[in-house]
């Protein structure tokens, strides 16, 4: 399975593997990663599930549809050029070592 | 020890409060008690992803299980909260047991509305509430042929584009004449009768089942109103829900279309508070009580109720907001449109993307988007700020709603 770390806002790194098809969010979630909140449960409803991913995997992420977009027009912390939802990156082994930072507050 | 919070019922509200209890730092015991065998999950893809066979059941866990030992929340599973002792502060189990508090939160839910006609309880007539129902739905959907939906709303209408995409024969039936007919407008409906049409599902509005055949205890088919009869041999009814408020009228709590909570969320106990699909609360907009079903009034009720909990009490005062897929069309809605005396269409539905604009005495009150996610989060900030939008800017594509919802003068 693809390991994916999660680095809290204050530099601590969480590293989990997480089933290929699963999205970043359920790898959070499954494995009770603080900073995650995912409300909505993955359906670009509630922009509580951000991440800034590492810049050196943005380019193997799909791009960003509309439905995200607007959502990440009212994440709680600020949008910046590597905001995701991480509900709308699913795992795949070429994100294998992906590193995502987890924003100071989700809501 | 203090008592500390207890909660009755772990659906999405329960777990809720728990969760953000914990989060702001809460130290205090908690106890949360759930009546189903299983730890908390979320409820929205027992009708969409999980049923379709997209989604595991781990997938709906809010929090794997070791979640409640490492964080100090007593789950208690498979347990119902049988009576409240107000002056000792203490809640009965149905196992025998008591458990005191300081503080106890109501987050019982809703059950479904039965089929009260004969037939009902043939083998093949089923409900969809739980994972244990959606499991078995989604088990007999594998071998169904012949799937009819009683209920035109969005339960009945997400399982009917699953069953129906699964290349099953579906017919929906509706007693009212347009389809979800209590909470969006006629173009809405419209819309939504072509959609499933247009992919084949038989939609039968303006009548009901008077009962269900069966052969050998099986369901065969639900016979209509008008006497004809549908070959059936998976009925799943999608009518309704009640809130649970026994165990809080039988503790003497006020009750009416819920339980009657404040604006803080309290009941007329003020240990104790009740939230979600099960409270009737005072909408901070128009001030009539409403009883909200929804995942997003579950989750900010809970965070309003932890919040007053650990010593920062606020109205609750949050925009409702609802999605529903069906196909491949998602329906974003913010606001309540209850109650609406106007409304008004911007995009064109011909291109399948446009919102739906409702007021009430001139004001903004709800906005229905199809396929148009940024009127949908523009509506919720409009909403949010009671920013003024008359009908005529709602339908001008040439007004944009993003800058007039963030324009600083319309902040409060």
């Amino acid at each position: 399975m693809p390991a994916i770390t999660y680095v809290s806002p204050s530099g601590e790194a969480q590293t989990v593997d997480v089933p290929v098809g699963d999205s970043v969010m359920e790898g959070a979630v499954q494995n009770a990663i603080d900073g995650i909140l995912a409300e909505c449960g993955g359906a670009r409803q509630c922009a509580t599930c951000h991440v800034y991913v590492d810049e050196a995997f943005l380019d193997r992420l799909e791009p960003i549809e509309e439905p995200e977009d607007e959502m990440l027009t009212v994440t709680a912390s600020p949008r910046k050029a590597n905001s995701r939802l991480s509900c709308q990156i699913p795992v795949t082994k070429a994100l294998d070592g992906l590193i995502v930072h987890l924003p100071p507050t989700q809501k | 020890m203090a008592a500390g919070v207890v909660i009755a019922g772990a659906g999405q509200a329960g777990f809720q409060v728990a969760f953000s209890l914990r989060s702001r730092g809460y130290g205090g015991p908690i106890t949360l008690i759930g009546d189903e065998p299983h730890v908390p999950y979320q409820r929205p893809p027992l009708s969409k992803g999980f049923l379709a066979g997209k989604q595991e059941v781990r997938h709906l866990h809010l929090r794997p299980s070791p979640y409640y030992a490492t964080q100090k929340i007593d789950f208690v599973s498979g347990e119902t909260v049988t009576g409240i002792d107000r002056a000792s502060r203490r809640i009965q189990l149905s196992s025998g047991s008591t458990v005191p508090y300081e503080t106890l939160v109501l987050a019982l839910g809703a059950r479904v509305r039965l089929l009260p006609i004969p037939g009902a309880q043939f083998d093949g007539v089923c409900y969809l509430r739980s994972l244990d129902d959606a499991i078995g739905v989604r088990s007999r959907l594998q071998s169904a042929a012949n799937v009819v939906v009683v209920g035109g709303g969005f339960i009945g209408l997400e399982l009917a584009a699953v069953a129906r995409a699964a290349g099953k024969r579906v017919t929906v039936v509706e007693v009212q004449s347009r389809l979800m007919p209590r909470v969006v407008s006629p173009v809405i409906s419209e819309y939504y009768a072509r959609l499933h049409a247009d992919q084949g599902v038989e939609i039968k509005l303006d009548t009901g089942p008077i009962e269900f055949a069966a052969s050998n205890g099986k369901t065969s088919g639900v016979v209509l109103k008008d006497t004809t009869e549908i070959p059936a041999d998976l009925v799943v009814a999608g009518i309704g829900v009640l809130p649970n408020m026994a165990l809080a009228e039988n503790a003497g709590l006020e009750t009416g279309n819920g339980i009657i909570v404040d604006s803080h969320l309290r009941t007329s106990d003020p240990c104790i508070y009740a939230i979600g699909d099960c409270a009737s609360h005072p909408d901070p907009f128009t001030g009539s009580r409403v009883r909200i079903e929804s995942v997003q009034n579950a989750v900010d009720q809970a965070a309003c109720v932890a919040a007053a909990i650990c010593g920062e009490p606020k109205p609750y005062d949050e925009v409702p907001w609802f999605w529903t897929d069906q196909f491949d069309v998602k329906l974003q809605m913010a606001g309540l449109s209850a109650g609406y005396d106007h409304a008004t269409t911007r995009g064109d539905p011909a291109n399948r993307k446009f919102s739906v604009f409702y007021f009430r005495n001139g004001r903004l009150i709800a906005v229905d988007s199809i396929n148009r996610p940024a009127d949908h989060i523009a509506a919720r900030k409009l909403l949010a700020r009671r920013t003024p939008l008359t009908p005529l800017q709602a339908a001008d594509e040439s007004v944009d709603l993003k800058s007039l919802a963030e324009r600083p003068e319309a902040l409060r």
